[in-house]
């Protein structure tokens, strides 16, 4: 059995350590409130407009024509997939979960060679320590990113998409359901999916006004960056979620720990105690 | 009789959602108005007023902006901003053409002036639509 100064030493340290994981929960849970409103308030939008733009998709398979470079379909011959991590660990399996399904796609299911865009540093260590093919990584976003901050991105996948570089584009993040259940999500961004819809019947074309480049010139840029920056701000309301999360079952272990130490702390003490009775007692006796 | 699913949407929450019997849009090329089973159509919207015809009300909108899709029995619109009639904040509006009147008469670069001119019309057509909605109150 260790020594009570022993153990007093180490119900020290686990304090210790159940006071940082308390103050990094603390930490979390207050990031973590401002970034579910913002995804929460930004869903209906790109939601609506992915229907939208989800008509358009079957519309202009059917008219076959090629309205805009964004809807072209074009043979697979390289796969971009843009990857969405935290930057920082200490967040449960939220990283390793997302880097998981990503590696899955890229080694089973692209069926092309497959070139990352990096967002968040985990994602990034994990295939630069693999070799994989990286185009691009975007590490520090901030905490409350506005559109603003997620435009290069966009704009990246855009432009390799245009200029005929990527056949395919998919996007991978952490859906946030709620604080204890965030969903890895692998969604194809480029062409776009077509979605359909119960309940809607889907005109065969479109009126434009003024006309259809313009409005698709308008309309598939700005389609791309609303959906982008969707999925960085999932991403950063999962991250914190589940960081609170693991923070608290950390605090919640380290109280735990302190408690049965404290117990055999106690229980070494009363031995000695008796001990040194007993070694009086039967010193006086002795004499 | 038939009528339409309206919905309005912006980045920040959903402004209006519900059946209604006639939307008029500011559409890019002109204002148009949309009844039930109108033939499906994709426009830009312009910076203006939105009026929403539900029964016998009628629900004024400020828009800047954004995209409308028209399916036979649905309307979709994607706004860059939309408020409510009431909701507009009549100073803060005010004080958004002023700071765009004065910047405009200081005459800056063209980006500049471009884009003062129009925050301008932003704040004169929301302070033409409070405005609108006050006088039909008093009526």
């Amino acid at each position: 059995m260790p020594s009570a100064r022993e153990i007093r030493r180490r119900i020290k340290s686990v304090k210790n350590t159940g006071q940082i994981t308390k103050a990094m929960e603390m930490v979390a849970a207050s990031r973590m409130r401002r970034a579910q409103t913002q995804v929460v308030s930004a869903r209906p939008y790109s939601d609506k407009m992915r229907s939208v733009l989800g008509h358009l998709a079957i519309i202009s398979q059917r008219a076959g024509g090629q309205l805009h470079p964004l809807l072209e379909q074009r043979p697979i011959r390289r796969v971009g997939l843009v990857l969405i991590t935290a930057d920082r660990g200490l967040c449960g399996g939220m990283n390793s979960n997302i880097i998981r399904s990503a590696t899955q796609f890229i080694l089973d299911e692209a069926g092309a060679p497959v070139t990352v865009v990096a967002v968040g540093r985990k994602g990034r260590d994990f295939m630069v320590r693999h070799g994989r093919n990286m185009m691009a990584e975007f590490t520090g976003m901030p905490e409350h990113p506005g559109l603003i901050d997620t435009l290069p991105i966009s704009k990246i996948i855009m432009d390799d998409y245009s200029s005929g570089g990527f056949d395919q584009v998919y996007l991978a993040y952490t859906q946030f359901v709620n604080t204890l259940m965030q969903k890895p999500v692998l969604r194809r961004l480029l062409p776009l999916e077509d979605i359909r819809e119960s309940g809607i019947e889907l005109p065969i074309d479109y009126i434009y006004e003024p006309n259809a480049e313009t409005v698709l010139a308008n309309l598939l840029p700005r389609y791309v960056e609303m959906q982008v920056y969707q999925a960085i701000l999932e991403s950063i309301a999962s991250e914190q979620s589940a960081r609170m999360v693991a923070m608290r079952n950390a605090t919640d272990n380290a109280n735990d720990i302190v408690n049965s130490l404290t117990l055999s702390y106690n229980k070494a003490r009363q031995a000695s105690i008796t001990r040194e009775i007993t070694e009086v007692a039967t010193a006086a006796g002795a004499l | 009789m038939a009528t339409l699913n309206c919905e309005i949407v912006t980045a920040e929450r959903i402004v209006f959602s519900g059946d209604v019997d006639m939307v008029v849009a500011p559409g890019i090329e002109g204002e148009l108005g949309v009844l039930p089973r109108h033939a499906p159509l994709l426009t830009a919207l312009q910076v203006g007023g939105l009026r929403i015809k539900q029964g016998r009300e009628e629900i004024l909108m400020a828009v800047s902006g954004g995209f409308m899709e028209v399916l036979p029995n649905k309307v979709i619109i994607l706004a860059d901003a939309a408020e409510r009639a009431e909701e507009i904040d009549v100073a803060r509006a005010d004080e958004a053409r002023r700071r765009a009147e004065s910047r405009l008469a200081q005459q800056a670069n063209e980006v500049d002036t471009a884009r003062a001119e129009a925050a301008l019309r932003r704040s004169l057509m929301r302070l033409k639509i409070a405005e609108q909605v006050r006088e039909r109150q008093r009526r």
